[in-house]
């Protein structure tokens, strides 16, 4: 076999030569991760940062015929570690574009620090309606599904099926609440009735919980359809499916999961990237690396496209309608204007099987179909000038 | 009746059968070929091929049949008579898309998950060279005057020209958001090339290797994101061009020289790829969705008949 064409990046230095150099900060805390429920779920620590890695060699794979050069750099900053002075040191006014894998209220500290008014923002860690809503932020754009996209997937899926009685299970947490309030805004937009929710207030003691709890809880007054679970970070949502009182479904936050990615996914090219991630990574595919793999492919299409490497062509490029970023959903993807959240297909995902893919076809909308998802233009509590534009 | 009208009669049925001809249609999901008679309208036969068979295309003599087997790893290649393997090409991993050149004894593969065309000497069934391309490279054709091997790279979003006496990348074209298929005009003078994300086709000037010309594909009452080109093929003439839109559910007909688009063509769900008749008073087309192939009579530029095939018809070939 013969190999030619370009040579391996040996350093930075060298293959930057003669280009237009693109640099991208990667900025993460570090979270307190807890185990996951089940010994099957290994816990991964790089969520995101190799998907952004796998994203700055497509984008220097093109740079390599357009002269342009794309450099990551990783800021991993420690669980008990200051977010704010680690941007303020290291990312401030060397980097235009940040790449964030941050809790929600940090999403914003950060956006809201000074220097970050000369910055895009790309989120690709949050869910929070609320950051595409009255805390929106004009430096900032959203990769990630938000929550309120996932449950409105989830019903378009429901309502096909005709399972329109919904009992709601709900976890003790801040997000599990947020992920019930957009689960209940959804069963509203699409005519759905909760007859019931509920807070698991039992054990998370996964013997107890299997055993008798999931019966118990689930034994309710009125028949229902489906059962939702909001449990974000998975302390009890597994157990439900099998062991509920009645045989009923299990959708939501566990079950027929609503999700930006999943290794299940390989149509539209999907199975391309997951192998060319698996090959690098040793692992699959979680959705914090196809949001950071996302947000990096967008500086480099926008700086292929508009052959800079400044800000505002940049940023002006990503907002336009000739955006199209490729996404392996089958969809060009593409940014709302009115709360900068990035309009894609939401998939509904079982364990081992691609179940649907929203929008769900039927779901109609004058613009694009993808905006029956979340909140669509006329709803949107985002003002940009009311916040730090 | 008399005997005169019995032999007419009999004349005629004959002129079909020896007009007739055989459509091939891979099947990605039932590891089949689906052999058709589109005159008579009917699937004749399906045969097991291999694991996920996509790309398909017939020697310039139409005796050898050449079929990525994708899961395989390999390009088969059949006897387009007997459907008997007279031989397994090299391809590298995961083949999908190729082009033979217009002699017949070269064929050049996209490896999409290794980001290299690689080329196959059919004669010696062995790989004599890779090219580094960009990511993900999908469409793939030779200029019928034999100059230009080219290859449209899905995720880079380019059209990298390589010169075919040398192997070498001569230039690369920055084209619209995941680029698809690619062909030439018979004289070789234009590319043209479908864009799935933009919904565009463009027209590349083989000289200057530029966009000459951009046909944004707008279709009534289907949405803008719904409109995703894939197949193209030209005729001979260079008369028209047909654009299959995949989940528009359309073909488009495209003035040659004007660049208009003419008419689109209500198909199968997800129209994929596109192959004339020899004589090209017909067009084939594989709807990936609906599990059904569309026959497109071109004289009066009406969609005559679908036939069911299998599932996931993907790649189509015709031998007279």
């Amino acid at each position: 076999m013969f190999f030619i064409g370009f040579p391996l990046f040996a350093s930075v230095s060298v293959f930057a030569k003669g280009k237009q150099v693109i640099n991208i900060a990667y900025l993460m805390q570090t979270q307190k991760v807890r185990p996951p429920l089940s010994s099957l779920d290994p816990i991964i620590e790089n969520k995101g940062v190799l998907g952004a890695e796998l994203a700055i060699e497509d984008n220097n794979t093109t740079g390599e015929y357009t002269r342009q050069a794309f450099i990551l750099k990783t800021f991993m900053v420690p669980a008990d570690g200051n977010v704010a002075d680690t941007f303020n040191k290291d990312i401030a006014k060397k980097y235009s574009y940040v790449v964030t894998n941050l809790a929600s209220g940090l999403t914003n500290s950060v956006a809201d620090l000074p220097a970050a008014k000369d910055m895009v923002i790309f989120d690709a860690g949050t869910v929070d309606d609320s950051l595409r809503g009255k805390q929106c932020r004009a430096n900032v754009l959203h990769l990630l599904p938000s929550r309120a996209m996932r449950a409105d997937a989830l019903a378009q899926y429901l309502m096909k099926k005709k399972w329109t009685k919904w009992f709601l299970a709900i976890g003790t947490t801040q997000e599990d609440m947020l992920y019930a309030e957009a689960v209940k805004r959804a069963a509203k937009k699409f005519n759905m009735t909760i007859v019931q929710e509920k807070s698991w207030e039992h054990t998370f003691d996964a013997r107890r919980t299997a055993q008798s709890d999931v019966a118990v809880f689930t034994q309710i007054d009125d028949d229902y359809d489906v059962l939702v679970v909001a449990d974000e970070q998975g302390q009890f949502g597994e157990y439900l499916d099998y062991r509920t009182w009645l045989p009923r479904p299990v959708v939501g936050t566990q079950g027929l999961l609503a999700t930006a990615w999943h290794r299940t996914h390989e149509q539209w090219g999907a199975t391309q990237i997951q192998n060319r991630f698996k090959e690098r990574a040793g692992r699959w595919m979680e959705e914090q690396d196809y949001g950071a793999y996302l947000a990096v492919r967008a500086i480099g299409e926008a700086a292929t496209r508009s052959q800079s490497n400044e800000l505002k062509p940049i940023k002006d490029y990503i907002l336009s309608d000739q955006f199209a970023l490729q996404g392996y959903k089958g969809t060009p993807l593409s940014f709302r204007t009115w709360d900068h959240q990035l309009r894609q297909p939401v998939l509904l995902a079982a364990p081992r099987s691609m179940v649907a893919v929203a929008p769900i076809e039927g779901f109609l909308h004058p613009k694009t179909e993808l905006d029956t998802l979340g909140f669509d233009q006329p709803e949107t509590q985002c003002q940009w000038s009311k916040s730090s534009e | 009746m008399n005997k005169q009208v019995i032999s007419v009669l009999l004349l005629g049925l004959m002129s079909v059968s020896v007009k007739a001809e055989t459509v091939f249609v891979t099947l990605e999901k039932d590891n089949a070929l689906a052999l058709i008679d589109p005159v008579e309208g009917k699937l004749i036969k399906t045969v097991e091929i291999g694991q996920r068979p996509r790309g398909i295309t017939i020697s310039p003599d139409y005796k050898v049949l050449y079929i990525a087997v994708s899961d395989d790893n390999t390009i088969k290649m059949l006897d387009a008579e007997t459907l008997k393997i007279i031989g397994t090409l090299p391809s590298s991993d995961d083949p999908e898309t190729f082009a033979l050149n217009p002699k017949g004894d070269r064929l050049y593969v996209s490896n999409e998950d290794d980001s290299m065309v690689t080329v196959i000497d059919i004669a010696k069934k062995k790989a004599i060279k890779q090219i580094k391309v960009g990511v993900e490279p999908e469409g793939i054709a030779v200029s019928p005057d034999n100059r230009w091997i080219v290859s449209a790279t899905e995720t880079t979003n380019m059209l990298h020209w390589i010169d075919a006496k040398t192997h070498e990348i001569v230039e690369n074209t920055l084209v619209d958001a995941r680029p698809r298929a690619v062909t030439f005009t018979a004289d070789s003078a234009n590319a043209w090339m479908t864009s799935e994300m933009s919904g565009s086709l463009m027209i590349l000037d083989a000289k200057t290797k530029q966009i000459s010309k951009r046909v944004q594909f707008e279709v009534p009452g289907v949405p803008k994101d719904k409109i995703q080109p894939v197949g193209v093929v030209i005729d001979k003439d260079n008369k028209r061009g047909y654009v299959a839109l995949g989940p528009a559910n359309r073909v488009a007909v495209i003035n040659a020289k004007t660049y208009e688009v003419e008419k689109y063509l209500l198909v199968g769900q997800r129209v994929w790829n596109l192959a004339f008749s020899p004589d090209q008073k017909r067009l084939y087309t594989t709807n990936g969705v609906s599990n059904d192939i569309s026959i497109i009579d071109l004289d009066s530029q009406t969609v005559t008949k679908s036939l069911g095939v299998g599932n996931y018809p993907w790649g189509v070939a015709v031998k007279p």
